[in-house]
């Protein structure tokens, strides 16, 4: 039997994750349930917990986020509750991400509507005259 | 199809390539049978003095032990991906927590093996993740879905 945990991030404005806990625990999935600060983290058979997540992303498409995890909830090398606290390692990509999340979801949701982005402007890199221009403005006479 | 993503433990390009039908090689999937296995004998990832032996396929012995350690957790993901979406210099690849020798290792081994590549930067505007997202999307579509494959 293949045991997985998959971690639901909630980025959304109309979900909390006290919501999608609830609608896991109704939807008596043989599956454990652990709520967290950025979402849900459910383990059990890979089977179930993919076709329950499948119908939990519907409640809102653009709002939630889910990736697999390699360790179960609550394991003592990774909870920070035996660790002492501090942030858990991975949490530091989780969170990073996490700041992004609310335009992926825009752009998801502009995808669905069948918006074609235009090209974006590439960044240039700050050309070396206009550089020594403003080292020597800023520069203090003597 | 197995899509290798960079970063492989990345939550938006694992949500994408399964929102779009395929399936994402993620680091946490090797890492889950470790951690998972019976009798765990070198916690907490279970990276046992036998690892870097198998990360001798991709670096000689001289290399660091934690890039030939990585190497053999990449090995299984490297050797099943059929197509990579690589995003470049991403911030979470800098520090303790990244090894750039490994990653530039992945990178090269991605390139080498002449599968679809898709390369990216992160977006830092809504504008970017509405191209970032699109471009991710038409390369999954070019790909064949895991359905029609089997």
């Amino acid at each position: 039997m293949d045991i997985i945990t998959k971690m639901i991030v909630v980025n959304s404005s109309k979900l909390l994750p006290s919501d999608v806990a609830v609608k896991l625990y109704e939807s008596r999935a043989d599956v454990m349930v652990k709520e967290t600060c950025f979402g849900v983290m459910v383990s059990g058979e890979r089977r179930v917990v993919d076709s329950l997540l499948l119908k939990i992303r519907q409640l809102d498409p653009y709002g939630i986020f889910i990736k697999e995890r390699g360790f179960a909830p609550g394991e003592p090398y990774r909870c920070r509750a035996t660790r002492r606290g501090g942030a858990r390692p991975g949490f530091h990509n989780l969170e990073s991400e996490d700041k992004i999340l609310p335009h992926i979801a825009s752009a998801l949701k502009a995808l669905d509507r069948g918006e074609i982005p235009g090209k974006s402007k590439q960044k240039k890199k700050l050309d070396i005259n206009k550089f020594r221009e403003i080292i020597e403005k800023t520069e203090v006479s003597q | 199809m197995k899509v290798f993503i960079y970063p492989t433990n990345s939550l938006i390009l694992s949500d994408l390539v399964e929102r779009f039908g395929h399936e994402p090689l993620t680091i946490m999937q090797e890492i889950g049978k470790k951690v998972t296995r019976q009798g765990l004998d070198s916690p907490p990832m279970n990276i046992t003095p036998e690892d870097p032996k198998f990360g001798l396929k991709y670096a000689a012995v001289e290399v660091p032990s934690g890039v030939r350690g990585r190497m053999s957790l990449f090995d299984p993901l490297l050797t099943k991906a059929e197509a990579a979406i690589i995003v470049r210099d991403p911030v979470i690849s800098f520090g303790c927590m990244g090894c750039a020798r490994t990653n530039e290792l992945v990178n090269f081994l991605l390139r080498a093996k002449k599968i679809p590549l898709l390369v990216l930067d992160y977006p830092d505007t809504e504008e970017d993740a509405k191209l970032f997202v699109y471009k991710i999307s038409e390369f999954l579509k070019s790909l064949k879905p895991v359905e029609e494959q089997k």
